[in-house]
């Protein structure tokens, strides 16, 4: 090529000059994009990236308040919170997690399920969190892992409260149990109330009272970095506890009564007739809720669930049973009232009573009757003779209606979630259920406590509470006083004494003769519960009662030696003391146990021995 | 006409630290002004690591020292050794997938002797002084044929670049070459063309070249929300740590989202998050501004060279420089995917600042080594 250098050369200059000017405005135009970005960001967005730079830095961390105490009627502990040491694993920091856990097993006893249940946990959490194993070290453990530690990095004991029953399996249905919060219960209760608290009050008081015992979350504002951990505490509110409760519950009566029943299926109840306040309620067989403060395990909840005796199975408030003839000085009391019957007539029962026009004929339970007998002594040898001639003559509509004030066929209104109602029969009640109408024999069977009519024990108790007060309606209430954090002794909880006008028909020599009625069942010639009024040494009124759990064919006998336990009748017996100023109010039933006079009777007594007598355990 | 009254040659009298060192010396007061700023940032955004600023301040010295060197050959020299510079640079890349060290999902280093070095940054020095070389004694603007071979020369190290895969690099690469065609007068008809051109163009590169972090890159850069706490976390959190930052910023050492680890990458990459969050606007002005005076001063360096080579070169290593700031800024404050660039002079990290006073070295030639024509 040829070409002048110093003319190409001017030529070029001055092309890569005008060249040189168009870079630098393209230059200086990028660098303004960048300014106004920059401006856009840090003058006009400045707020909005503030909030979400102290967003990302400062985080609310909840602290659990203290769970309230639970304590009897004399001060004694039900459900305290005790210090532990659990074993907690931050995964981050552990090499190897399964040769970890492997070599934990070795000085810890780990069940398959606390394993299973860090695995879930470990899979919600962040790897920087501690996450618990096991709960509850026992000291051997805590003192093994406490020499072996250095083998385990990430792997350290923490200090946790711990629900603890220190009763055991004493009262487990009353004082109830507290357990891991599950998603639903999550949707019922204020979930940030609940943050950084890992139990929830299932059943019992602990359930019914949730929101008293559990107290009010605090809340820490504290300063971490982008992997979420702690550096310091920027501000502190601290939880208000939970308040302690009082329960009118007495332990003593609990145990007594629990030891009455034995090993026995079935339901005590003991109220104090005057306000309602429950002194024992007993279901058995019972279980340890401490099985359930720090996790039980899948397998354990399972055995639990599938034994068939049903431990967990509140018999107080959700076993409903024919009350048999427990109800009838009930009965007697309505027939009086309404001018059905008078005290001194009489019926020759012949062990059979037939209907006029009905084809069938009805049974007494004692074969031969008991020959001529006036309305006391036909409570007092629950003649069911003299029973369904009085029930044809109240009829259903009435029987109804006298009996529902004593709380039949409606929940108690005791301080425990789930009771069942029992079913206390009518007319309009058969056809709502059964969509079918009335016969009369329902009438008379109905009159002895059998047929549709079912009771819980807290309905028979409350009911014999009633009736030992003489008309004042109570509702049965476990709980008595409460103490708030802070302060020094407990409220009493306010109770509505009603007067109640619910029995204003009832004339007071009417109540008398129920009472004496009751007494005699107890303490008469030939009361049915002769037998533990004979040494009493105060006055009971009671009424034995016996379900038929298996339906006999009309001229079958009860055998009990040939029938299988679980068709064996329940024994039942309902019992006021001392008369006639009674102290307490006592429903007993035993499953199975045969006749209400030789397995129930007993226990009440047993009950009521140890809330009269001074030597009583 | 007389070449002493030469524009290349005129009004200059050459200072005795650019007649006698080949130093320039307001582009070195400029660089000691950013290094110096790059250090106290990097001491907040290391957590008051000092280790970290000796070290950083180790490298710098040593690129200083590559600086001077590079200072003192004159143009003429480089444009001798452009042919064998860009061969060496490109036989080099050629052998990175085949002896080259592997890191982080890529391979760009060959370890030679005892330290290793990087032969796409060797391209970006190599590539704009042999194209500048080759074109300097053509027939500007380029003709046809010209531009074709200019183009294979650019292509061939981007190419190779970007499959390493290095896309930060390669857009570098490819900026410098375009620009030594823009100076020379490259034909705006052939610029609107190639743009048009692009378009299915990116498309290709999308589906065949690109890496599939890459594309996730652009993805996520469209969209930071689309992986808050993935890919588009880094991008969440800066722009976070800039707009917090304010006119004034929250104060040196002070940065809550430096310091607390929200933000990542801030010592390298993302260290304009940290100067933003804690210098504020006013401190991105600043930098901005040093920048700008850094690229000017060069831009006018390349109009006052003594001949095309210079002009071109100069030119081009200064457009460059100002990309390479561009890109930066833009893809930490969210105008620009993250394409993995560090923030010159300021980022943590030794290989990029090695290429960057070598190209300070080259304006400073450049404006110093001046013939006189009269003799």
């Amino acid at each position: 090529m040829e070409l002048d250098p110093i003319k190409d050369r001017h030529h070029h200059a001055g092309m890569i000059r005008r060249r040189l000017i168009v870079g630098l405005v393209g230059v200086i135009a990028l660098a303004t994009t960048l300014v106004a970005r920059n401006a856009y960001l840090q003058v006009t967005g400045h707020e909005h990236y503030s909030q979400l730079a102290q967003d990302n830095r400062v985080r609310l961390v909840p602290i659990p308040p203290t769970r309230g105490l639970i304590y009897d009627r004399d001060g004694e502990l039900l459900a305290e919170n005790v210090p532990a040491h659990r074993l907690v694993i931050t995964p981050d920091q552990v090499p190897d997690l399964s040769a970890t856990l492997e070599r934990l097993g070795e000085i810890i006893e780990l069940r398959p399920s606390d394993i299973e249940r860090f695995h879930e946990q470990r899979k919600r959490g962040r790897p920087f969190q501690a996450i618990p194993l096991k709960h509850q070290l026992s000291p051997e453990e805590y003192s093994h892992f406490a020499v072996n530690r250095h083998r385990f990095p990430g792997v350290e004991t923490e200090a946790e409260l711990v629900r603890h029953y220190p009763q055991g399996s004493v009262g487990a249905h009353a004082i109830g149990y507290v357990g891991r919060i599950s998603e639903s219960e999550l949707r019922r209760v204020n979930p940030d109330e609940y943050q950084g608290s890992s139990n929830i009050g299932k059943s019992g008081v602990e359930g019914f009272y949730e929101k008293r015992l559990h107290g009010e979350v605090g809340v820490k504002r504290v300063e971490t970095n982008a992997a979420g951990r702690v550096l310091q505490t920027l501000e502190r509110q601290p939880p208000t506890p939970g308040q302690d409760l009082h329960l009118s519950l007495d332990v003593d009566l609990q145990r007594a009564g629990e030891q009455a029943l034995g090993e026995r299926s079935g339901s005590v109840i003991a109220i104090d007739p005057d306000n309602g306040q429950v002194l024992a309620l007993v279901s058995k067989p019972t279980f340890n809720p401490n099985l359930f403060a720090t996790g039980i395990g899948i397998d354990e909840y399972r055995r639990l669930q599938r034994d068939p005796r049903r431990p967990l199975f509140n018999r107080a408030i959700n076993g409903q049973y024919p009350p048999a003839s427990t109800i009838k000085p009930f009965v007697a009391l309505a027939a009086l009232s309404r001018g059905v019957r008078a005290p001194d007539d009489t019926v020759y029962s012949t062990g059979r009573y037939s209907l006029p026009g009905v084809d069938h004929v009805w049974r007494g339970w004692k074969e031969g009757g008991h020959g001529e007998i006036n309305l006391k002594q036909a409570v007092a040898q629950s003649s069911d003779i003299y029973f369904y001639d009085m029930a044809y003559d109240l009829g259903i509509e009435a029987m109804h209606q006298f009996l529902a004030p004593f709380g039949w066929g409606q929940a108690t209104g005791i301080d425990l979630k789930g009771e069942d109602t029992g079913i206390l029969p009518s007319k309009a009640w058969k056809r709502r259920n059964k969509g079918e109408s009335w016969y009369h024999g329902e009438t008379l069977i109905t009159g002895i406590g059998q047929g549709f009519f079912l009771s819980t024990p807290m309905q028979l108790a409350k009911g014999t509470a009633i009736m030992a007060n003489r008309g004042h309606s109570v509702t049965p209430r476990l709980l008595s006083g409460v103490r708030p954090p802070g302060e020094e002794t407990a409220h009493q909880v306010e109770r509505e004494t009603s007067p109640s006008e619910l029995f204003n028909d009832v004339e007071a020599s009417q109540w008398q003769f129920a009472h004496e009625a009751m007494i005699e069942v107890v303490h008469g010639e030939r009361g049915t519960a002769r037998a533990i009024g004979r040494d009493a040494p105060y006055r009971i009124a009671g009424k034995t009662g016996t379900a038929q759990v298996f339906g006999l064919g009309k001229d079958e006998e009860y055998d009990a030696a040939e029938l299988p336990r679980r068709l064996h009748d329940h024994g039942l017996f309902i019992a006021f003391a001392p008369a006639p100023d009674p102290e307490i109010a006592v429903a007993v039933v035993v499953e199975h146990g045969g006749g209400g006079s030789s397995a129930a009777a007993p226990v009440a007594r047993d009950v009521m021995d140890a809330w009269l007598t001074d030597d009583a355990p | 006409m007389n070449p002493v009254s030469s524009p290349a040659g005129r009004g200059h009298q050459l200072t005795p630290l650019q007649r006698r060192l080949h130093l320039d010396g307001p582009l070195l007061l400029l660089i000691a002004l950013l290094t110096a700023l790059g250090l106290v940032v990097l001491y907040s955004a290391a957590d008051n690591s000092l280790a970290a600023v000796q070290q950083q301040a180790i490298r710098l010295s040593v690129a200083a020292a590559g600086l001077i060197i590079v200072a003192q050959i004159p143009p003429q020299l480089m444009r001798v050794l452009a042919p064998w510079g860009f061969g060496l640079a490109i036989i080099t890349l050629v052998a990175v997938p085949f002896i080259g060290i592997e890191g982080g999902g890529a391979r760009r280093w060959i370890a030679l002797g005892p330290i290793n070095i990087q032969p796409s940054e060797l391209m970006k020095i190599a590539l704009p002084v042999a194209l500048s070389a080759y074109l300097a004694g053509r027939h500007l603007p380029p003709r046809l044929p010209d531009l074709i071979a200019s183009l294979v020369l650019i292509a061939l190290p981007v190419a190779l670049i970007a499959i390493q895969p290095d896309l930060g690099t390669a857009i570098l690469a490819a900026a410098t070459g375009f620009f030594v065609v823009f100076l020379a007068g490259l034909q705006w008809r052939y610029i609107i063309g190639a743009t048009v051109a692009a378009i299915p163009a990116i498309a290709a590169f999308w589906h065949y070249i690109m890496q599939d972090y890459q594309r996730e890159r652009v993805l996520t850069f469209l969209n930071p929300e689309r992986e808050p706490l993935g890919a588009g976390y880094h991008i969440i959190q800066a722009k976070i740590a800039i707009g917090s930052g304010g006119v004034y910023g929250k104060g040196w050492l002070n940065g809550t989202q430096a310091h607390l680890d929200f933000l990542p990458e801030r010592q390298t990459d993302f260290v304009f998050a940290v100067l933003a969050e804690e210098l504020g606007f006013v401190g991105v002005c600043a930098l901005i501004g040093i920048y700008l005076a850094v690229v000017a001063r060069g831009l006018w360096i390349a109009s006052q060279a003594q001949d095309d080579f210079g002009r071109l070169l100069a030119g081009a290593v200064s457009l460059t420089f100002f990309v390479y700031c561009f890109v930066n800024i833009g893809m930490v404050s969210g105008l620009l995917p993250v394409v993995g660039l560090p923030l010159p002079l300021i980022s943590f990290g030794g290989t990029s600042v090695v290429t960057l006073m070598a190209g300070f070295g080259i304006l400073m030639a450049v404006h110093t080594h001046r013939r006189t024509w009269s003799g």
